[in-house]
């Protein structure tokens, strides 16, 4: 399994590198002086809004872009397959089993954040969807009143005030922070410790295919989850809107120290 | 403990009514103007669709020779989304107002009543969208609805020729909605003289009599600003502030609609923070409207004239520059200087005048195709502007006791009006 996705991601990096490169070959000599325009930034008297820390802006409209590619020629193909040879009723019963399988992170993460209510209803939707939702398959614990708490480690962090650094557009994943993305590999290396724990393939022949077919799916699901699609907006400014959008909810939803207190 | 909840949202929900929803007879439950507005139709009074739809999306390429700048390579045409029946039906172009693309949410809550009563529907998105400018509009500036329509009437006819050999159509039908509804009325005009679609009925929602006077009202909301529309980078950044720490104090778990609705339902922005925030928010949608059309216009109003930009270059400033232009400052500086270039001898006033619906009330009164729906608190009219639609259209003036501008457009009796009146 790691050999793939070390692979996989030595693939991604030099298609990513690929295009960035072909971006700038793109850009042909411009022969017409330029002239200064009528309005200009000098002339705005206010407060900068909406906008957020991004010093490396260039890397990521490129990384924006690439994603932008990657979901258009190859993950949005596969996921639209997906759900094309999928019942909607088998579809619906895969994300709660994922879903299911994610409060497991949800948990560490707000028992790392001590937060008892919230870890005590966590753990009662987990013990409830596993058992009455047949190992996750249906979500009977939302009905009893026991909400989802999606937490991870970028918000464990937050929540302890660790800034959230520059922001980040991953490749694949998208939208991020220095500090989410440090987030997301912790999560990533719990679920997978766990997981070797377990080895639910172990004594299979050849069970690393399952193994891979779970991660597979899973991004799947999760790219059949989120509506967003890069570009869709057709407003020129989508790139500040999305950065500043999963910045503040980011932010808020953790819990960061307000500038008042 | 969800049923609690739920009569926790509905006591919310019906507080700020009581007593007035039950005498008119209307159940759209928000009263104030701009709180309508921007909350829109809450969930549970917005009628359930099917789930299955036949649904394509088109990307038209109105004008394949047309070399596009490489900051916009995403564009790769006009996006429409087309809904079809298999039998055959009659067919409904949607316009959307100001900024809206093929697929805002209130666009598509339409498309799916009109689908679900039994039409073929084609969502476009509006003109004043950067994706509209770039692909489909022959100057690429927007705003005169003249023009606007030749070019909205082109891509009906590019959209019409792509599906014609799929679905069958008995009737053409028009819809559209804020600018969306002027653009309907100009359109259906010119339609009377290329006859490629004959509608059979148009109906106007929420339209401005004369779009100067209307923006002039919601530019006049962005002066409840302190400062004024030049201060709005500190608005915007107390009023985020205020929503911060109302999550913060709150018990909220995520930024979802329970955490909106709160800050509609505890009034967590007074009266003028939400004139401000509906002018600012307008002011976001035009700014990339200003931005796209100098670029491809090449006229160095908010770009330097020359630079090439490319997909990776930051354009932050040019954001921040545009959304403190004001529409007066478009219309004097770029808008109007560009059509008095074409057309010599044009004055402000009669561009102004050509605006309005006033100036083709010949026409609209003449045809019986047209319906208008729209609301006693929709603060783009003035009371006179409101009476000259009664007057103009009689009968066919469907005007709701409140919904503000375009609030109550996904509430159910609303829907129900629009496909009746379709068929």
């Amino acid at each position: 399994m790691t050999v793939i996705r070390y692979q996989i991601c030595r693939a991604i990096t030099s298609l990513v590198l690929a295009l960035s490169l072909a971006g700038c070959a793109a850009t042909g000599a411009n022969t017409r002086a330029e002239v200064p325009p009528m309005h200009s930034i000098d002339a705005v008297k206010d407060q900068r809004f909406a906008e957020v820390g991004d010093p490396w802006e260039g890397f990521n409209r490129s990384m924006y872009r690439f994603n932008f590619y990657f979901d258009k020629y190859l993950f949005l193909p596969v996921v639209t397959g997906y759900e094309f040879i999928t019942p909607t009723f088998l579809q619906k019963r895969i994300s709660s089993f994922y879903n299911n399988i994610g409060e497991v992170k949800s948990l560490t993460n707000s028992l790392f954040q001590l937060k008892g209510v919230e870890s005590a209803t966590t753990l009662g939707r987990f013990v409830t969807n596993s058992t009455l939702g047949l190992g996750g398959l249906f979500d009977p614990a939302t009905s009893f009143g026991l909400e989802r708490h999606d937490e991870d480690f970028g918000k464990t962090l937050g929540y302890w005030g660790v800034d959230s650094g520059p922001y980040l557009v991953l490749p694949i994943f998208g939208p991020s922070s220095v500090r989410d993305a440090g987030g997301l590999a912790v999560d990533t290396g719990i679920t997978y410790g766990i997981y070797t724990a377990i080895d639910p393939f172990g004594n299979v022949n050849d069970g690393f295919i399952y193994d891979y077919g779970i991660v597979a799916l899973d991004e799947i699901d999760a790219r059949h989850q989120q509506s967003f699609r890069y570009y869709e907006s057709g407003y020129p400014f989508e790139y500040y809107m999305v950065r500043f959008f999963y910045h503040e909810k980011r932010e808020i939803e953790a819990g960061k120290p307000l500038a008042t207190e | 403990m969800t049923h609690l909840r739920l009569l926790f949202i509905v006591c919310l929900v019906l507080l700020p009514v009581s007593g007035l929803a039950a005498d008119d007879g209307y159940g759209y439950p928000i009263t104030g103007s701009y709180e309508a507005s921007i909350i829109g139709t809450p969930a549970n009074l917005i009628p359930e669709f099917p789930a299955k739809m036949n649904v394509r999306q088109l990307v038209l390429d109105v004008f394949p020779d047309r070399k596009k700048p490489p900051i916009f390579f995403y564009d790769k045409g006009l996006r429409c989304i087309f809904a079809y029946q298999k039998q055959k039906a009659p067919l409904i172009f949607l316009i959307g107002g100001a900024g809206a693309n093929e697929q805002t949410p209130r666009l598509l809550t339409m498309a799916k009543a009109f689908y679900q009563a039994g039409f073929h529907v084609i969502t476009l998105p509006s003109p004043t969208l950067a994706n509209f400018i770039i692909s489909a509009s022959q100057n690429s500036v927007p705003g005169d609805l003249t023009e606007d329509a030749v070019d909205l009437y082109r891509v009906m006819e590019t959209a019409w020729k792509r599906v014609k050999g799929d679905v069958e159509v008995t009737s053409f039908n028009l819809c559209g909605y804020s600018l969306g509804a002027s653009e309907s009325a100009f359109v259906a005009k010119l339609d009377e003289e290329r006859l490629v679609f004959n509608f059979r009925k148009v109906l106007m929602i929420n339209p401005p009599v004369s779009l100067y006077n209307s923006v002039t009202r919601i530019e006049d909301m962005l002066k409840q600003i302190p400062g004024g529309p030049k201060k709005q980078g500190y608005f915007f950044n107390r009023m985020l502030t205020k929503s911060s720490q109302f999550y913060r104090y709150g018990n909220f778990i995520a930024i979802n609609e329970d955490f909106l609705y709160s800050i509609y339902a505890e009034k967590l922005f007074s009266t003028s923070e939400t004139a401000g925030l509906i002018g600012l928010s307008y002011r976001i949608g035009m700014a990339g409207m200003i931005f796209s059309s100098d670029v491809m216009t090449n006229s160095g109003y908010v770009v330097p004239k020359n630079r090439v930009l490319t997909p990776t270059d930051s354009i932050f400033d040019y954001f921040l520059v545009s959304t403190h232009l004001s529409f007066f400052d478009y219309f004097n500086e770029y808008f109007f200087p560009h059509f008095q270039k074409q057309r010599p001898g044009l004055t402000k006033q009669a561009l102004i005048d050509s605006l309005s619906l006033k100036s083709i009330e010949g026409y609209l009164t003449s045809s019986a195709k047209f319906g208008v729906m729209t609301n006693e608190n929709d603060f783009i009219l003035t009371k006179a502007e409101l009476g000259y639609l009664r007057q103009l259209f009689g009968e066919r003036a469907k005007i709701y006791p409140r919904g503000g501008h375009l609030g109550n457009l996904e509430y159910k009796d609303n829907l129900a009006y629009m496909t009746a009146f379709f068929k």
